[in-house]
């Protein structure tokens, strides 16, 4: 058996598995941290900045989901401080492009969304970018609308780590980046995507959807995509 | 005690903020005892009046008519409230804000008429560039998203007012 490692997560101690990171300690824990471009199952990132964390010594954030414990690390989830940088990350978010939730079929199941209402965001203080973005609508079965995308990756590592296929990548630089299929050629032409929706499943807001959904049907199960990495790891 | 004095209006929206104030039922009757609606859909009042206590906005700021009455409003205004989506992120409005308003114009009245294709110029207030959130053109006191927000929202808000205090809504309303 692996030796523990004692560390402190808002001041209870807990034992973590040495590899393990602060945020899968915390939700091993019922430690609760927010998060978007993370996900069980796939490769952390720290994209999205919502789960970052003050440690006990070191002077700047980190990411709960890329920052492995070791021996006496105190951390601290939710100071003012953290609540008032996440609320910041959400609101650029919205800024950044066309998020109309009215219009969207993962309204009400949007983990953005939901995000948003719980850091009691009721409005955004950032000017709008209101960029013109391309919607998909290629692929017999899904679409993919880059106003609601938040570049999480969520789809991109699950099409590349869980169905081995790898056909989304993101391309461009800071605002300009963008989701792309199988190197800018629409989904519906991608020769390597097996339709399997998988990625659609992963995404944490409407850009990926099935067709056929209306204004708030369209749920997600990235669970079973999690389950998916748990049962081959044979855990 | 005098009443609090009520103006609402929406600007580029559905109305359907305004449908959900009424949605309240029975609790706008005591609302009614607290304060008057003194401008408005329902109110005969031509132009916005002085000395508003609270001013209640629907809609996104998409033409130079809402931008007007926007900042009428905020000036003759004590509180200024963004109901609803429109007000308060641009939402259904803005879709359009790529597109630029000669073409959209010509898409819709032209291009998309089966009769008498033309562009309307009589009577009508010249679109902006862009439709946005009231915050983008007047200062906004009070949000309260939703598409619409839901009435139990709306009378909160209205009740916290009525009795001199902020409403902090915290997370009890979301965007749409």
């Amino acid at each position: 058996m692996t030796e523990k490692v004692k560390v402190r997560i808002d001041g209870e101690v807990i034992a973590a598995t040495p590899g393990q990171t602060i945020l899968e300690v915390a939700r091993a824990n019922d430690k609760y941290i927010p998060a978007l471009c993370y996900m069980e199952g796939l490769s952390a990132v720290g994209a999205c900045r919502l789960c970052m964390v003050e440690v006990a010594g070191v002077a700047r954030l980190l990411p709960a989901c890329t920052t492995p414990v070791q021996e006496g690390l105190a951390v601290n989830t939710s100071s003012p401080q953290l609540q008032s940088y996440r609320k910041i990350a959400l609101e650029l978010l919205f800024a950044e492009r066309n998020h109309v939730c009215a219009v969207c079929v993962s309204s009400g199941h949007c983990e953005l969304q939901s995000l948003a209402q719980e850091h009691g965001i009721t409005y955004i203080r950032y000017p709008y970018n209101f960029p013109k973005l391309a919607v998909d609508t290629t692929h017999p079965r899904f679409v993919l609308d880059q106003n609601r995308c938040i570049l999480c990756s969520r789809c991109v590592r699950t099409c590349d780590e869980i169905e081995g296929a790898h056909v989304w990548d993101v391309s461009g630089r800071g605002i300009q980046s963008r989701l792309v299929s199988e190197l800018k050629r629409p989904w519906g032409e991608a020769t390597t995507c097996t339709s399997c929706g998988k990625c659609v499943q992963a995404c944490p807001t409407g850009a990926m959807a099935e067709k056929g959904w209306g204004v708030e049907e369209m749920t997600k199960r990235p669970a079973v995509v999690s389950r998916l990495t748990s049962m081959r790891e044979g855990q | 005690m005098d009443k609090v004095k009520i103006g609402t209006c929406w600007l580029d929206g559905c109305s359907g903020c305004h449908m959900s104030l009424l949605d309240m039922d029975e609790a706008i009757v005591a609302v009614l005892g607290k304060a008057d609606i003194v401008f408005g859909p329902l109110v005969d009042a031509q132009e916005w009046p002085e000395g508003v206590d609270v001013a209640v906005i629907e809609g996104a700021i998409s033409s130079q008519d809402d931008l007007e009455l926007a900042q009428t409003a905020r000036a003759r205004s004590k509180i200024v409230v963004a109901l609803g989506d429109c007000a308060v992120t641009g939402n259904v409005p803005s879709m359009r804000n790529g597109i630029p308003t000669a073409k959209l114009i010509e898409r819709v009245y032209v291009e998309g008429a089966t009769a008498d294709p033309q562009v309307p110029t009589d009577g009508v207030p010249a679109l902006l560039k862009q439709a946005g959130p009231l915050q983008s053109a007047i200062k906004v006191d009070i949000h309260v998203p939703g598409c619409p927000p839901k009435p139990e929202g709306i009378l909160f808000v209205l009740g916290e007012l009525l009795e001199g205090r902020v409403p902090d809504l915290g997370s009890k309303l979301r965007f749409g």
